[in-house]
């Protein structure tokens, strides 16, 4: 990105040698900002997005069509429903306390937005490159929790104090699988950085045509099972941290009215709502990071990407990303409306009996494994990993959907895609 | 069952319960949905798709009625209002200046149907009555100008020739969602730009 700055705006744009120029940081300052507002727009109105997506799901799921009237197919029924919650009154309880009743959502908000500064959307676009990327994500998602915990307090309702301390539980417990399975990418990628473990994906870059770039088989997902298994404790322990069915708890509709935002109407609402809905492109961008390639193109290199210009492979690799990114989070949504919500001891059990032991017994096999595979030459090293990928990966795929079409004729219906 | 047996247990559990619920969940998305989009996304009007003994709004054909008021009898609500009186032309004569069933009070009991001789009241499958005014909701049958003598039963017939059922409910109900006439009236046309007209009128 440094480059791109350099070169294209400052040598490019302004005439100026970007070694000698002394404005060139105040340029890149701008550039920066830019992106993160870019990002943090695009953050807001991916929620928006979301949760027409998420309708139209729960229908089909439910067999039902959803919002399909304003619009094409509905889509712009998110944009009809900020716009009535703008127009509500917003409320505050008279006993609540005012002062952090208020800036509660601004908490979670920041904790939401601050993350789209180091989430990279493709080769060349992130707002900031930043080398303990995934640490920082992590640590500045926690900010939602304090955002949470003060919404739930201050409000002085029984149900929105339950939710938040139950939110806090869940956040702090889950955390701790979280950073754990999280490490197995980053030992075997040696690096914090997000644009860093994006590009460990993209094979040997001296290979042949199928060992480089973003083919399934050089995701880390598919590297060894210890990575296969740490991908399902990630996405398991980030669907908790972003309060997703089955782990939302802390809003319990049905027992706790809404849980931590009980109290709130009309924007601040909108702002947990916003928060929620987002959380889906946050947490399925990070799996996308971590384990399933990132941008990573087929078959092109690193250095195919970088001497292309920007609506080149740059774009096409942004374009990678977002789909990945998109199907992700169909994923979450699929899993919201399949699985029930859990019990709180329950969630605690899956937390602390299950997930936390079987990560940390994948670092340290993953850390075994680094040193056992040191031998391996990058040619061996992608026969192994095509070999594990046709195992754990296709197989199980082509079996599942063996599996759903069987569903479809054992209940005396045909795939009809029609009535939307 | 030994702990570590249960525990194991537990995880294939979790994992063949995911397997066959995404599955379940997923097999629905590619079904159709079962929804049916009325009232504007139906193949056919839902009035069709309903039973021919479907209890919808009442309709009388003047044409058959006999006049003998016995389905005002059965009415338990009193939602038929009847007005006979005699011809002043011909005072022998009896003839009908209104036949009036308000369908926002009536209960869809039937038994005012079940009275009629000819079958001239019958219900229609017809249900949609949505109304800015509930006063819109009577029908009448019978337009005072122009008055309905009595039908005389033919000797030995089994049926009487009545128009289609529907068909007259229908013709009111149209009237319902017709545009209202114009509050003020319009002003006549300038004399300048009626007198080419007048002559355009007067060449043809």
């Amino acid at each position: 990105m440094e480059s791109f700055v350099n070169e294209t705006l400052v040598r490019g744009l302004m005439h100026e040698n970007p070694a000698t120029y002394e404005y060139t940081w105040l340029v890149q300052v701008v550039w920066m900002v830019t992106l993160a507002f870019l990002a943090g727009t695009f953050g807001a109105v991916i929620s928006g997005i979301y949760t027409w997506t998420e309708r139209r799901m729960a229908g089909r799921i439910q067999s039902r069509i959803g919002p399909n009237r304003v619009g094409p197919a509905g889509f712009l029924q998110w944009i009809v429903d900020a716009v009535k919650l703008l127009l509500k009154e917003d409320l505050t309880p008279k006993d609540a306390d005012p002062i952090l009743f208020k800036i509660a959502p601004y908490f979670v908000f920041l904790g939401f937005v601050m993350t789209f500064v180091a989430l990279p959307f493709s080769a060349s676009f992130v707002a900031a490159d930043l080398n303990v990327g995934i640490f920082y994500i992590l640590a500045i998602t926690a900010l939602v929790v304090v955002g949470v915990l003060m919404s739930g307090w201050a409000s002085n309702s029984k149900w929105a104090l339950f939710g938040g301390i139950r939110s806090a539980a869940q956040v702090v417990s889950y955390e701790i699988p979280a950073g754990l399975s999280l490490l197995v990418p980053v030992m075997m990628a040696g690096t914090l950085s997000t644009q860093g473990l994006i590009q460990f994906q993209g094979g040997p870059q001296d290979g042949a045509w199928w060992q480089v770039g973003g083919w399934f088989w050089n995701w880390t997902a598919f590297a060894n099972p210890m990575a296969f298994v740490a991908f399902f404790i990630f996405f398991i322990a980030s669907l908790a941290e972003g309060n997703r069915t089955p782990f939302d708890l802390p809003e319990a509709e049905s027992e706790l009215v809404a849980g931590f935002f009980t109290e709130y109407s009309g924007m601040r609402f909108a702002v947990f709502t916003l928060v929620e809905f987002g959380n889906i492109w946050v947490m399925s961008a990070l799996a996308v990071i971590l384990f399933l390639g990132g941008w990573e193109i087929p078959g092109v290199s690193h250095a195919q990407i970088a001497a292309s210009p920007w609506y080149g492979y740059s774009l096409i690799s942004g374009g990678i990303f977002v789909l990945k990114t998109l199907l992700m989070s169909l994923v979450v949504m699929w899993i919201r409306w399949t699985l029930p919500r859990i019990r709180v001891d329950q969630m605690m059990n899956i937390c602390w009996k299950y997930l936390v032991p079987i990560s940390m017994v994948l670092v340290v096999l993953t850390a075994a494994n680094e040193l056992l595979m040191a031998w391996a030459s990058p040619l061996v090293l992608s026969l192994l990993h095509i070999v594990f990928f046709a195992m754990a990966g296709l197989l199980p795929a082509v079996l599942f959907f063996k599996q759903t079409f069987k569903n479809i004729r054992l209940m005396g219906d045909r795939v009809d895609l029609s009535n939307w | 069952m030994s702990a570590t047996q249960e525990y194991v247990q537990n995880i294939r559990d979790t994992v063949t319960s995911f397997w066959h619920g995404m599955s379940i969940t997923l097999s629905h998305m590619f079904r159709r949905p079962m929804t049916v989009q009325y009232p504007d996304r139906v193949d056919v009007p839902v009035r069709d798709t309903l039973p021919p003994r479907y209890r919808g709004f009442l309709e009388m054909d003047s044409a058959i009625c006999t006049l003998c008021q016995a389905c005002e009898r059965a009415c338990p609500i009193a939602c038929i209002a009847i007005e006979i009186e005699k011809d002043p032309a011909n005072p022998k004569q009896r003839i009908m200046t209104r036949f009036d069933i308000d369908a926002a009070k009536c209960m869809y009991c039937g038994l005012c149907v079940e009275q009629c001789p000819t079958g001239a009241l019958q219900h229609t499958r017809e249900f949609e009555g949505t109304m800015v005014n509930i006063a819109n909701l009577t029908f009448r049958f019978v337009d005072p100008t122009k008055p309905v003598t009595a039908y005389k039963l033919p000797k030995g017939a089994e049926s009487y020739p009545r128009r289609m059922l529907g068909e007259i409910v229908q013709q009111q109900m149209r009237a319902w969602d017709a545009p209202p006439p114009p509050f003020i009236p319009e002003e006549p046309a300038p004399a300048v730009a009626a007198a080419p007209a007048k002559a355009e009128e007067k060449a043809q």
